[in-house]
């Protein structure tokens, strides 16, 4: 049999590929062997051990992890697998849904239960509120209190009033 | 303050003034932080490292807690400088290997550095002596609420603080203690200690941190995970931990001392006279001695020695140390000279 690359040596190496779901199998010659294994070497190198794990959940297909890319800084996740380290804050939201699995991995955990900044604690509380206070004006609507819910309305535009304008400083 | 004024100085965490002082050398807690938007430093525009740079270090010129502090711009500082941070634990050695918008804030205590533009745009530590965990994250919790009013950190609710590296994502919290553990390594339990401490999702480095090997019977131990536990929580863990290993290391000492209390003798009074005698000594072999000798005043062995001599010891006979003291660039052999001589002039004038 000859190699199946050059079409010229005999082939003595036998592999089985799989990609995307496809077995392929390849029958080689001594040559050509070792040219693609040190193409796969160079594909699977140490730095790619910590972006490797955030792939052992569910299989998402090879294209779209690649080519994910952050909207901030540009940096693709290919650039992550061979790097090991993020581009910016915003590859977080990024990347969230092949972070996820990694950090559970990393730290046994996904949820952050540690202090915030008090900028973002501020933020997060008004939030909070006007939900607090939608959630009441639904309740008054269906009573029918009117006049309590017309109150609920005018605060929760106070409230959002005063957030974008702290948003825009 | 210029960085030759704190080669008089002793900094505040090895005055062995904290608690458990004679197992536990020193407590740090480092945060990391970045800035919302900005790329992180190694993936970062020259300018874009500019400009972290100059707003990090303006928000910290304002801060009335760091009044006292000093700016270090790394591009002004040469190797033996840098090399000099290095071996006061005020920056870390991959730190000092690139100069480009690179700098350390430091304050005259030597308890608080703030390194900018590390792996992420802030690393802060702060440092105690002895076994002080808490103390280290109240300092350091005021100065990150500082910084936090004044500049925006990459954050999510759900993720925490955001860095370079997921490994330190969430709290972006590192706490640190540096024991002192001769009795175990010398009755040979270190072993089963550190598989014990592994297995527990902390890990142990040496005298240096990240990459560096175990000296002196110093071992440095840290939390690895840093997301999915509040601060205090991490801290409490860290400390039960610890107060496990104090216990251990006190019980090996009182059996070596009821059991083998010649020997014991033997071996510290010989490390103190080689100490006290040698005209050449190089720093491994310093560590390794002044190990059996800071042993030896904890057990009452050695009378006439106090901790905080021995302690300084560790820092200045290392290299850019003796460099900066001799105001000179010396070979490694010049070196074992000089360091054999400020070793026996500490101890004898003691």
């Amino acid at each position: 049999m000859l190699c199946n690359i050059c079409n010229k040596n005999k082939a003595t190496v036998h592999l089985t590929e799989i990609i995307d779901d496809q077995m392929k199998e390849l029958h080689l010659c001594e040559e050509c062997a070792r040219h693609k294994s040190a193409a796969m070497e160079s594909q699977f190198g140490l730095s790619d051990l910590l972006a490797g794990m955030a792939q052992s959940g569910k299989p998402s297909t090879d294209k779209e992890v690649t080519l994910a890319r952050c909207p901030n800084c540009g940096l693709t996740f290919a650039d992550f697998k061979k790097i090991g380290r993020l581009g910016c804050g915003d590859c977080y939201s990024a990347f969230r849904k092949y972070l996820v699995p990694l950090l559970k991995r990393i730290h046994g955990s996904s949820q952050h239960l540690g202090k915030s900044p008090q900028k973002v604690t501020r933020v997060m509380k008004k939030k909070i509120d006007i939900h607090d206070l939608r959630v009441k004006l639904q309740r008054a609507v269906e009573q029918e209190a009117f006049e309590e819910a017309a109150k609920l309305r005018d605060a929760i535009k106070e409230l959002e009033k005063k957030q974008s304008q702290e948003n825009q400083a | 303050m210029i960085i030759n004024d704190l080669l008089n100085h002793t900094s505040e965490w090895l005055r062995s003034t904290g608690p458990n002082s004679d197992i536990v050398m020193s407590s740090r807690i480092r945060l990391a932080r970045n800035l919302d938007k900005l790329p992180f430093p190694h993936w970062a525009s020259k300018k874009q490292s500019e400009n972290a740079l100059q707003m990090i270090e303006g928000v910290c010129s304002r801060v009335d807690f760091l009044k006292s502090s000093t700016v270090f711009k790394l591009a002004d500082l040469d190797n033996v400088d840098k090399q000099f941070l290095v071996e006061r634990h005020l920056m870390s050695p991959d730190f000092a290997q690139k100069s480009d918008n690179r700098a350390v804030i430091i304050d005259n205590e030597e308890i608080l550095s703030i390194m900018i533009n590390e792996e992420d745009h802030i690393r802060m530590q702060v440092m105690q002596s002895g076994f002080n965990l808490f103390e280290a994250w109240n300092i350091i919790n005021k100065i990150d609420d500082y910084l936090a009013k004044e500049l925006n950190f990459a954050f999510l609710a759900d993720w925490g603080y955001l860095t370079a590296c997921p490994t330190n994502t969430g709290t972006g919290m590192r706490g640190s203690v540096m024991l002192h553990l001769p009795a175990l390594v010398m009755t040979t339990q270190i072993n089963r200690v550190l598989a014990a401490i592994s297995k527990l999702s902390f890990t142990t480095r040496g005298l240096y941190g990240e990459g560096t090997k175990a000296t002196g019977n110093f071992f440095q131990v840290s939390n690895q995970v840093s997301l999915g536990h509040g601060e205090n929580d991490i801290i409490e863990n860290i400390n039960s931990l610890i107060k496990q290993i104090i216990e251990q290391e006190t019980q090996a000492r009182q059996t070596m001392l009821s059991r083998e209390r010649a020997v014991l003798e033997d071996r510290i009074s010989r490390s103190l006279g080689i100490l006290k005698s040698a005209h050449i000594i190089t720093s491994q072999e310093t560590i390794e001695l002044l190990s059996m000798v800071r042993l030896g005043s904890d057990l009452g062995i050695i009378k006439d020695l106090d901790r905080c001599t021995i302690n300084e010891l560790f820092i200045t006979t290392q290299p850019a140390h003796l460099q900066k003291l001799e105001n000179n660039k010396l070979s490694s052999s010049e070196r074992d000279v000089k360091r054999a001589e400020l070793i026996r002039n500490k101890l004898t004038k003691q």
